[in-house]
């Protein structure tokens, strides 16, 4: 074996997988994370609004393009890293993957509502509607009802061990939507733009509309990252909490 | 194998069944997840004939026409191939322009004239500053009355600082 292959197999990745080690690594990285959103945000906010011009069709509506973008890349991108934890959490029986599953919904959730309301403000005053039923915006609401589903699921079921795997087997299903939310603008006639940003080509917008687009984007990574693993944190807490108290009624000093 | 394989391949097994069973069930709805057809497709006759539809392309140049009243518009849809004639009553949406996309819905005349009911503009998924979109159209020109394609190859404002 070739020595970064042993190197790699000597660090134990399933040490990290423990809750109790994982906790004091989470609660170091949180402030670290929530100040490099902030930084971030500001200096996208400030690129957004003062430094990048206006638009040539549009004028300084398409200004929403700064939150309305990233917001939307986060609730698709959030939603595959969900998925690939409750796939893990099911492969491997980590404890770990199903709280990180857990943790990560509501803030997918959140950008999804934002990645629709800022663009219903924003369809309203260039295409002439709040809404059109089309393939990307019923895609994106579809991914809504996925995250609801997932949290409502979740919290049906009392044992969180139990729910952590019926919400996994939820949450990789609905993985099939993230595809067709992307692919949607291509595949079909919609009223909806293609992509300005892609892999393949340079992007289609000036250089500094581009800067303030992915400092946001930035912004929006590090603010998910500190608030769910904020999150996680006290979902171990919560779950040793009520696994002491258990322990405590078996034992009959709780009544 | 140990369980944790047969679980992967559990997981990645019915992930691939799943991503199959979505493709086949888009293919299957294909037909009514297009948000509008073309007037190419409309010529070919591929549009719902009894209910309500949109058509969608670009706004022919030097079609939009106002009647006195002020509040019906008569302009033409195109997709360069083909294009369909339009009459519409209301309010346009801002972005509304000849050369632009836009989606319009309603029924088709015996007339062969697109009534549309609701009409919205489609924009594209360029951004530019409007001195860059002068320069392109400036360049645009120039080659034209040159009578040779020029690459244009600025579409952010570094080009024209």
């Amino acid at each position: 074996m070739n020595p970064p292959a042993l190197a790699l197999r000597r660090i134990n990745w399933f040490h990290y997988a423990s809750p109790q080690t994982f906790l004091p690594v989470a609660g170091t990285l949180v402030p670290w994370f929530a100040w490099a959103a902030a930084a971030f945000c500001a200096a996208g906010l400030y690129t957004g609004f003062f430094v990048a011009p206006t638009d040539h069709q549009q004028g300084e509506v398409y200004r929403i393009i700064f939150i309305h973008v990233p917001a939307a890349w986060m609730s698709m991108f959030i939603y595959l890293v969900m998925a690939l934890w409750a796939g893990v959490g099911l492969a491997f029986n980590t404890r770990l993957s199903g709280m990180m599953a857990s943790a990560l919904a509501p803030t997918g959730a959140l950008f999804t509502v934002i990645a629709l309301w800022t663009g219903s403000m924003w369809g309203k005053p260039t295409w002439g509607a709040w809404w059109v039923w089309d393939a990307r915006l019923t895609s994106e609401l579809i991914l809504l009802f996925l995250y609801f589903g997932f949290m409502a699921l979740h919290a049906a079921i009392d044992d969180p061990r139990r729910a952590d795997r019926a919400a996994a087997v939820l949450a990789l299903v609905g993985v099939v939507n993230v595809p067709i939310i992307y692919f949607s603008v291509k595949w079909w006639n919609t009223l909806h733009q293609g992509a300005s940003v892609g892999l393949t080509a340079a992007p289609a917008m000036a250089a500094t509309m581009f800067a303030g687009m992915i400092l946001m984007a930035f912004a929006a990574w590090m603010y998910t990252i500190a608030v769910s693993l904020h999150r996680v944190r006290s979902i171990i807490f919560e779950r040793k909490r009520d696994a002491d108290r258990t322990v405590q009624y078996a034992k009959g000093l709780r009544q | 194998m140990k369980p944790r394989h047969k679980r992967i391949a559990f997981v990645v097994c019915g992930l691939a069944a799943l991503a199959a069973a979505a493709g086949l069930m888009l293919s299957a709805f294909e037909k009514n997840l297009v948000f509008f057809f073309t007037p190419s497709q409309v010529a070919a006759n591929e549009v719902p004939q009894a209910r309500v539809f949109r058509i969608g392309g670009l706004v022919e140049p030097g079609s939009v026409r106002r009647e006195p009243n002020e509040v019906t518009v008569h302009f033409k849809v195109t997709d360069t191939a083909e294009s369909i004639r339009v009459v519409y009553r209301g309010l346009l949406p801002d972005l509304f322009r000849e050369g632009k996309g836009v989606v319009a819905q309603g029924r088709i005349g015996p007339d062969g004239v697109f009534n549309a009911n609701e009409v919205l503009a489609k924009h594209d998924e360029n951004y530019m500053p409007p001195e860059a979109a002068d320069a392109l159209k400036r360049a645009r020109e120039t080659s034209r009355e040159a009578g040779r394609t020029l690459v244009v190859n600025g579409t952010n404002n570094e080009a024209q600082r």
